[in-house]
């Protein structure tokens, strides 16, 4: 019988018995910069392919909540911090490696062009609104003008965003759950899914309706490809690696990710959209809360797991 | 210059005096420490084995922690010592999960702590306090790029390894075997 | 029913106006506390101040440093203290934690009944506590005589105590360090080499070459300087023989590891003497020029070849004969490690005996690598007048045995106090010093009937430990880091002196030992046996009249002296008187043989545990000294429980999974207070179980020990009385496991 004890010390608030130091914040702050990346893709996406009359939804309507979705983001992550009044530190130095320092400059980044982009779409909601103030009528102008470029930007931006909530994990070669590539590819894709699912909600067309139907049951798709691939890749890895997986595998965390993440997250919403693609009457909100819930679930649970998941004892 | 410690298995008895006098020097609060003991047995009665080790940070040459710092709060310091300057952390946590060893841990106050090899001490030209303190002197410390150091030469003379090389932290610890 | 006279009492069931009164302390007392720890690291060079260390008997001396903001802050070893050359053990360097355990005894208490006829304890003045226990005294002095009186005592303290007791009349001073603990080793070298080991023991392990311990977990105990040896002589690489049913921390240190099955180490023993015998591997000329009964023991070995030591220990003949040639290969640098709690199963002097004469035998006595000669400093003590002879001692209460015990029995004095048709006196008046007798003495039902008997229990200590539930009153010692006291006067390679100056004033209305002996002498009219004015005073004396003085020891804390007389080692052809009958080393006793007892041991089979029970042994871990460390911050920071070890053969058969909890019940039916985590573990005989002792604490005033962890103390009920010197054997239990509590499954 092999026998490895901490015998003493170590008792470590968070760190003993296994590792607890990320809660709620970290997973609601992921999901929520990746829902936010979501939206802010196709909403790009659809002005730089310059269909955005056809897909007002996407790219005037969804995106009024973007802003609101970083901001509440942002204090999730403000509150898990434990040290909140050194916050400014963060943007004292720009740290390539370090992917919390990449997501703190690309929040700084893409939060005011989410206001811009609200802002010059405002009249969608608020036919009526009209600037008080000149600079911000100049100002509107101009980013109206260039608003193309402004796409570009926000594309690439949300892109980076959408992978950074994978990253964040992925970087950690402690905790072999996270320690897989594949994590950026599964957040965006995930991220995208679940934006694609907020615009069906705010769109007042059938036909953008069902294109993101479409979306969204190829983006699921490519989500289950990437779970079945991240399996693959743990099971013909280091012994670490086949242990993580396991906690999915039969481990404490299979229940938990296979129904609420897989089944009920993915498998049943990517059915629903399909039976509605076939002239089935479903609510559509109905598939759209079970994507956005299956969405925050995968935030989670691998959060959690992914802290039980470890190189020692 | 890089220091390192060496940690003779062969001598330690698992006493803790070394986590109590860490905690001590360093004012580190009841139910927090940067050191610890982990006891290992193996076999089946009569046909035993224990190693018995002293854990801490390991000071990593390729630190995760130092890497995933988004305010390089966590850095290398002369001599190739991992530290924490607590008012530049912002306590994301992000060191704590990057650590293979589980070495850090998050301050009452906020910042993230851990061994500092006894910086403040190692600056005077004195030994790290749980060296200093170790009743079965098991414990090296020194400079590995000067030949003549105690610990050079115990590396030298002596089988050791390192926790978790695979991990490719390449850690500054070392345990005699 | 018997009603018993004395109810045990919580300290926490003050009256209400000490229940506020304390949380004002605790609230006072919290702030500097978590300050005190959460400071940043200190730079500044810190004052210090010169101690020794209180935490254990081995009393190493240190430098108290303190913050910027005057706190205490950390103890580190004083680098010419040859108890611990600069390096302290986790209990020393978590000494801190004693002066800032905010569960501290804090004012006097007195034991009151309220008008419900319930007891409580009441806060008093110091005047009104000294004036109480004088009444007492004089009461049973006047009406018993001052030999009815007896102080139990462990620590610093009792040098004052003893001296009050002594000038009262009394000569009943007990340590449960003899009876229950070193006692047996004493007497077993007494009567073979003429001297004792006493404390720290002489043993010249950093030079030697081979060092056998025997249930001796060196490392588990943490007495520092011999650990410390133990280090260089692995660094060396001497040759450790382990023989223990556990495979302790030091097993794993050794080349040789014997998993004795337990209570059979004489048969061992005896094989290994007549091993070395037979192959002539002992040291003849030491032999001839200083042994006596060599013959007699020659002939009385024969029958024990290792095959007979195999079917009783369980070691193979093999291991036998190859320990007894790494012994003799390195003879005379090899040492039979004595051991120091050796109260195991009533024939620990025989046994002890049998350690002597192995150590005899390899020419070890007085030889480098084995036992080294030792020197030990005296000073003067104060000028007092001459103390009375007592007329009656608790030997009275004996029976005419145990008379080769060369100090008091602290369970000689318990029984003494119980009242029997042979005694005309019982002891009425207990004072106890900084021991917990309810977790030291074996038998708690008897300690407890023994204090029942009592007219007067004065408790001494710095911890509500059980025994201050008992108290009449209780008495609060401030911590050795806040009071002076006398030198330290070890014995060692060389002699030397240490100092223990306070590094704080005393933290709430505790008071030094000396402080309380000599206010009560007054009140005794004996204030001649404390003529100081004040301690510095006494102090300053004793050291002139060695050419040093106080303030040179402040400065050096520690003062090393050069041997007065004779070598380290004896010197080669060298004659030498043993303080024996014959003035030879005695491997025949003839003390032994005058009193009625075997002159040679005799192995004699124990009881084996009855089926599904087993052996319980217990043991200590290096971050405690018994149960005083058991509620210390710092040092439950490291363990704060204790857990029963199981073997995994075992854990299977009851289906124990590890950390479960279970109670523990002895062969008497008594069952643990509290349930105890299992730990399976390959490193325990399937016969026995093993926990640390000093946990399990039923004092809720104990905030972090109350309730941790299975007390061994309270499962020893089968005590087995030394025949030669009285001590307690108190190895011969056995436990069986509990998966829960009667009235757990009533409710």
């Amino acid at each position: 019988m092999r026998e490895e004890i901490i015998t003493s010390g170590r008792l470590n608030p968070n760190i003993d018995p296994h590792l607890e130091i990320w809660h709620w914040h970290i997973p609601l702050y992921l999901f929520l910069g990746g829902l936010a990346a979501g939206i802010l893709f196709f909403a790009s996406l659809y002005v730089v392919l310059g269909k955005e009359n056809q897909f007002r939804g996407a790219v005037r309507r969804a995106p009024v909540i973007v802003p609101i979705l970083l901001i509440v983001g942002l204090a999730a992550l403000f509150l898990d911090l434990k040290h909140k009044m050194y916050f400014w530190q963060l943007y004292t130095t720009i740290k390539l490696q370090s992917p919390m320092s990449w997501g703190a400059w690309t929040l700084m980044a893409i939060t005011p062009i989410s206001f811009i982009w609200v802002a010059i779409h405002i009249k969608e909601f608020l036919p009526k609104w009209e600037w008080k103030w000149l600079i911000f009528k100049e100002l509107e102008l101009f980013f109206v003008k260039n608003k193309i470029y402004l796409a570009w930007v926000t594309l690439f931006l949300s892109v980076i965003l959408g992978i950074y909530t994978g990253i964040l994990f992925s970087a950690f070669n402690a905790r072999p759950l996270w320690n897989t590539s594949i994590l950026g590819p599964l957040f965006l894709t995930s991220g995208l899914s679940a934006g694609a699912a907020v615009i069906i909600l705010f769109s007042k067309r059938k036909g953008e309706r069902v294109n993101f139907a479409k979306i969204d049951i190829m983006l699921i798709g490519i989500e289950l490809f990437l779970i079945v691939h991240m399996f693959m890749g743990f099971l013909a890895s280091t012994e670490v690696q086949i242990e993580a997986a396991n906690l999915f595998l039969g481990g404490q965390y299979t229940a938990p990710f296979w129904i609420f993440v897989v089944i009920i997250g993915m498998i049943v919403p990517a059915v629903l959209e399909f039976l509605e693609l076939k002239k089935f009457h479903i609510p559509h909100v109905i598939p759209v809360v079970l994507v956005l819930f299956g969405s925050l679930m995968l935030r989670f649970v691998f959060a959690y797991a992914g802290q039980l998941s470890r190189w020692l004892y | 210059m890089r220091y390192a410690m060496a940690i003779d298995t062969k001598k330690c008895v698992g006493c803790s005096d070394c986590v109590v006098a860490c905690q001590t020097e360093n004012n580190v609060p009841i139910g927090y420490c940067r050191d610890w003991i982990v006891e290992v047995t193996d076999g089946t009665y009569p046909q035993l084995e224990i190693e018995i080790r002293s854990e801490r940070c390991n000071h990593c040459e390729n630190s995760p922690c130092v890497r995933c710092c988004p305010t390089g709060a966590s850095h290398y310091e002369a001599g190739g010592i991992v530290t924490v300057t607590h008012n530049e952390c912002i306590g994301c946590g992000a060191c704590i999960q990057s650590c293979p060893y589980d070495a850090r841990y998050s301050h009452p106050d906020g910042y993230v702590d851990k061994c500092t090899f006894c910086l403040h001490r190692v600056k005077k030209g004195q030994q790290p306090a749980c060296v200093e303190v170790c009743p079965t002197k098991c414990m090296y410390f020194g400079d590995l790029d000067d030949p003549n150091s105690d610990i050079s030469q115990v590396l030298k003379k002596r089988k050791s390894k390192t926790l978790i090389p695979e991990a490719g932290t390449k850690p500054h610890v070392y345990y005699l075997i | 029913m018997a009603k018993t006279r004395r109810d045990f009492i919580r300290i926490s069931s003050l009256s209400t106006a000490g229940v506020l009164a304390g949380a004002k302390y605790l609230q006072s007392a919290m702030p500097q506390f978590l300050q005190a720890n959460q400071t940043s690291g200190g730079d500044v060079d810190l004052q210090r101040t010169p101690t020794y260390c209180e935490v254990c008997f081995w009393q190493c001396a240190g430098w108290v440093y303190k913050n910027e903001d005057g706190s205490i802050k950390k103890i580190v070893g004083n680098d010419d203290d040859p108890n611990c050359n600069g390096r302290f053990c986790p209990r020393g360097t978590g000494g801190v934690g004693m002066y800032y355990d905010e569960d501290r005894l804090k004012t006097p208490l007195m034991r009151v009944t309220g008008a419900d006829g319930k007891q409580s304890y009441k806060e008093v003045s110091w005047d009104e506590a000294f004036d109480f226990i004088a009444e007492k005294l004089v009461k049973i002095k006047e009406e018993h005589g001052p030999e009815c009186t007896a102080l139990f005592t462990h620590g610093s303290g009792g040098h004052y105590w003893g001296t009050l007791l002594k000038a009262f009349g009394s000569g009943n001073i007990a340590a449960p360090s003899y009876a229950q603990c070193r006692g047996p080793r004493e007497v077993a070298f007494i009567a073979t080499f003429g001297s004792g080991l006493n404390s720290p023991e002489p043993t010249d392990i950093r030079d030697t070459r081979c060092l056998v311990l025997i249930g001796s977990h060196l490392g588990e105990n943490m007495h520092n300087g011999q650990v410390q040896e133990l280090s260089d002589a692995i660094d060396k690489g001497a040759t450790i023989i382990t023989v223990d049913p556990r495979f302790s921390t030091v097993a794993s240190k050794s080349k040789h590891w014997l998993p004795i099955k337990p209570a059979t180490d004489i048969a061992l023993l005896l094989s290994w003497i007549r091993e070395i015998v037979n192959n002539e591997w002992y040291d003849r000329e030491y032999i001839e020029k200083y042994a006596y009964g060599f013959d007699q023991l020659k002939a009385y070995v024969q029958p024990f070849t290792p095959e007979w030591a195999y079917g009783i220990t369980t070691i193979s003949p093999g291991q036998i004969r190859e320990t007894a040639r790494e012994m003799a290969n390195a003879s005379p640098s090899v040492i039979i490690h004595p051991g120091r709690h050796v109260t195991w199963y009533g024939d620990d002097t025989q046994r002890l005996r049998a350690v002597a004469i192995l150590n005899a035998l390899l020419g070890s006595w007085g030889r480098r690598g084995g036992f080294f000669v030792p020197d030990k400093m005296s000073l003067p003590d104060y000028p007092h007048p001459p103390f009375p002879a007592p007329t009656r001692t608790w030997r009275d209460a004996m029976g005419g045995k145990y008379n080769l015990a060369d100090l008091a029995l602290a369970s000689g004095v318990c029984d003494a106090t119980i009242p029997s048709p042979e005694l005309d006196c019982n002891i009425k008046g207990w004072i106890v010093n900084g021991t917990n007798l309810i977790m030291t003495l074996p038998d708690q039902k008897k300690t407890i009937d023994a204090i029942n008997n009592l007219d007067l229990l004065v408790v001494v200590d710095t911890m509500p430990m059980e025994i201050t539930g008992y108290a009449d009153i209780v008495l609060p010692e401030c911590t050795y880091l806040e009071r002076w006291d006398d030198f330290r006067l070890a014995q060692g390679r060389e002699p030397s002196i240490a100092l223990r100056a306070p590094a704080a004033e005393p933290k709430y209305n505790s008071k030094p030992a000396y402080w309380m002996a000599k206010e009560l002498s007054k009140r005794l009219g004996l204030e001649d046996y404390f003529a100081w004015n004040s301690f510095e005073e006494m102090l300053d004396w004793q050291l002139k009249q060695v050419g040093s003085s106080l303030d040179e020891m402040k400065r050096i804390g520690v003062k090393n002296l050069p041997r007065a007389y004779d070598d380290l080692y004896f010197q080669p052809g060298e004659d030498i008187e043993f303080n024996t009958n014959t003035g030879k080393i005695e491997l025949y006793s003839t003390a032994l043989a005058e009193e009625g007892f075997d002159p040679m041991p005799v192995y004699t089979p124990h009881a084996e545990p009855p089926e599904g029970y087993y052996h319980l042994n217990y043991g200590r871990a290096p971050m405690h000294t018994f149960s005083r460390t058991a509620n210390n911050p710092n040092l439950t920071d490291l363990m704060d429980e204790n857990t029963v070890w199981v073997n995994p053969k075992v854990a299977r058969q009851w289906y124990l999974k590890n950390g479960q909890e279970v109670y523990l019940e002895n062969q008497d039916g008594i069952v643990t207070d509290f349930a105890v985590k299992v730990r399976i573990t390959e490193r325990i005989r399937f016969d026995s179980v093993y926990i640390v002792h000093g946990f399990g604490h039923s004092n809720k005033k104990l905030s972090r020990a109350h309730g941790k962890g299975a007390s061994d103390s309270q499962l020893i009920t089968r005590v087995l009385l030394d025949p030669i010197m009285g001590g307690t054997g108190m190895r011969g239990n056995f436990v069986t496991f509990r998966l829960e509590k009667e009235s757990e499954v009533q409710s």
